[in-house]
């Protein structure tokens, strides 16, 4: 098989889209509340949650026929744990302030669906090259959303992005105020539910 | 019969292939507006009452108007009183002054949300409901006279996108629109919500009225109370209605008007109404007699948005409990939770709106149980007979 075979493609760009985790599964939503509320922390998460997903797939996907079914779930928790552990020590020692901004939520990749779903779903039962193209899809699929997420939350919230002050003093002096309902986790989700709104309306046909 | 044989004339142009089909849901929503609609079901037997949602909602809207009224002549007088000059503005000079505060919030309200309406009407090809009209009047009347339009704009707008219309439009909303639209004002705007600057209007408008300076504050009864020093308004004032607060809820004898059409009418359910006061003194008495309040239950009862909520908006007939036995749960809920989050929560200065919109949210469950109950007791009585 090719490296980039239609089937491989496949695996790599249907998670971005049509089989998004966040718009079409319905997965992984309540860290992509909980961390969305500026950009920078959702970019971070979503490269996490992309590294790890990847890599964890790679791992079971090269060992796959070595678990013993009984105890599958646990050796894919062992090697999550173990990536999950890597990059929180790494975000502590590169990005402080944003891994304290995540808080918990880096540590919670962990019981992450996405995760746990592509390893159950895809990783046990395929070759590591897909298995790595699909962990990368969905995770960039899930980092998409937050991002897209993040940025409407921070730029209605703080008026900022990535930290920058982007709606000028003068439109504040208008009488314009931040919206503070936007920093909670209550709008995240009616944001996500206005992207899986436009994304059905616009993307998605059901079959 | 002009008006209608106007209306007849111009229909066609309206239809399916006319010059003005992109308008038809206007004109369908003005003209059963205008008139009741003389259609009737083709199939199945229908049991029809003369009165229609849009007769209701004209009810409720002329049941609000004292509460409007009064809540003018309320913002003038409060700027006039706040300025020092009540002894020299006669009555007319502080309503129009009021006046011509509420009008543009009126207007904006209406625009947006009837706006909003006919256009999704249009774009799924329904009729028009016209469930805004009674919202698009309650939504400027629960929020301080200050509060800027855009922000009142953009508040109708999600509430009636995101409370109403997403779930089905008028009649399956869950949650009362003009408290959610309160409610998305609170938690996103609180500081042009709550406070102490926000009540009184401080701008002279078209030269009526006076400026009053940036520093002026005044805060409302339940403001007071919630930063630990007593009211300093008479029972008197409270009842009649000048204090400082929300536009239309400061009168308690405007909203007593109201109540009576609206229950002589038998639009609102006294079943919902009275329960509502019973669980706002039931609770406002024991939080008296432990200590906890220190002021007594007729003034936690007409102060804040607590009648204006009982009497328009816990009533709402679309979210609150069906059942009959249900309605008295419903309201004994809303009103205790009410005097709970004002008493309990030092954040909340006034919890009628969050006592509704919970209430909102359990009414489905209560409906639930109480038709569970009745089932499983009906179901005892015929094994018993056996």
């Amino acid at each position: 098989m090719s490296l980039f075979s239609k089937q491989n493609k496949e695996a790599f760009i249907n998670p971005l889209n049509l089989d998004n985790p966040i718009l079409v599964q319905v997965l992984g939503i309540c860290s992509a509340l909980a961390v969305t509320s500026q950009l920078k922390p959702a970019i971070v998460m979503g490269l996490a949650v992309t590294i790890i997903t990847a890599f964890s797939n790679v791992i079971i996907a090269s060992i796959r026929k070595t678990i013993p079914m009984r105890i599958r779930i646990i050796v894919q928790l062992v090697v999550v744990a173990a990536l999950v552990t890597i990059v929180s020590q790494i975000l502590k020692a590169v990005a402080y302030d944003v891994s304290v901004q995540l808080s918990v939520y880096v540590g919670l990749i962990i019981t992450n669906c996405i995760l746990m779903g592509r390893l159950e779903a895809f990783a046990m039962m395929n070759k590591p090259w897909p298995s790595f193209l699909d962990g990368v899809g969905n995770g960039l699929g899930y980092a998409l959303i937050l991002v897209i997420v993040g940025a409407f939350r921070e730029l209605l919230g703080r008026g900022s992005l990535l930290g920058f002050q982007l709606i000028p003093q003068s439109v504040y002096d208008a009488g314009y105020m931040n919206n503070g309902m936007m920093t909670m986790p209550a709008m995240a989700l009616i944001l996500v539910g206005c992207v899986i709104w436009v994304h059905r309306a616009y993307f998605y046909k059901e079959k | 019969m002009s008006l209608r044989k106007y209306l007849d004339n111009i229909k066609p142009t309206f239809e399916k292939g006319g010059k003005l089909h992109a308008f038809r849901s206007v004109f369908d929503g003005l003209e059963t507006f205008l008139y009741v609609p003389n259609t009737t079901s083709v199939s199945g037997t229908n049991i029809h009452d003369a009165i229609d949602s849009k007769r209701i909602m004209s009810f409720v809207v002329i049941a609000l108007l004292p509460a409007l009224l009064f809540g003018m002549y309320n913002i003038g007088y409060q700027n006039f009183a706040a300025a020092g000059k009540l002894a020299e503005a006669s009555f007319w000079n502080m309503f129009m002054f009021g006046f011509l505060a509420v009008l543009p919030k009126l207007i904006v309200s209406y625009v947006v949300g009837l706006g909003i309406e006919f256009a999704w009407a249009q774009w799924k090809g329904e009729e028009i409901q016209e469930g805004y009209l009674v919202s698009g009047i309650i939504i400027p009347m629960i929020v301080p006279v200050s509060c800027p339009l855009w922000m009142l704009a953009l508040a109708c707008a999600f509430s009636v996108v995101f409370v109403k219309e997403i779930f089905g439009g008028t009649g399956m909303n869950i949650f009362n629109v003009a408290v959610a639209a309160r409610m998305f004002l609170f938690f996103s705007y609180s500081s042009a919500m709550t406070g102490d600057r926000v009540w009184v209007a401080t701008n002279s408008i078209f030269g009526l009225g006076n400026t009053l300076p940036d520093t002026f504050t005044a805060a409302t009864p339940l403001g007071q109370l919630a930063t630990g020093s007593m009211p300093d308004t008479s029972l008197a004032d409270m009842i009649i209605g000048f204090i400082p607060g929300s536009i239309g809820e400061t009168s308690v004898i405007a909203i007593a008007i109201g109540a009576v059409i609206l229950l002589w009418t038998g639009i609102a359910s006294w079943k919902t109404m009275g329960s509502v006061f019973a669980g706002g003194i039931v609770m406002a008495v024991l939080f008296h007699a432990l200590g906890m309040t220190p002021i007594q239950w007729y003034e936690h009862i007409v102060l804040g948005g607590f009648c204006f909520g009982a009497v328009f908006m816990a009533t709402d007939p679309v979210t609150s409990a069906r059942t009959e036995t249900g309605k008295y749960y419903y309201g004994f809920f809303i009103g205790a939770l009410a005097v709970i989050v004002r008493v309990m929560n030092p954040g909340f200065p006034e919890g009628m709106m969050l006592a509704i919109f919970f209430g909102n949210m359990i009414a489905p469950l209560i409906d639930y149980c109480v038709v569970q109950c009745n089932i499983s007791r009906r179901a005892k009585r015929v094994t018993n007979e056996k």
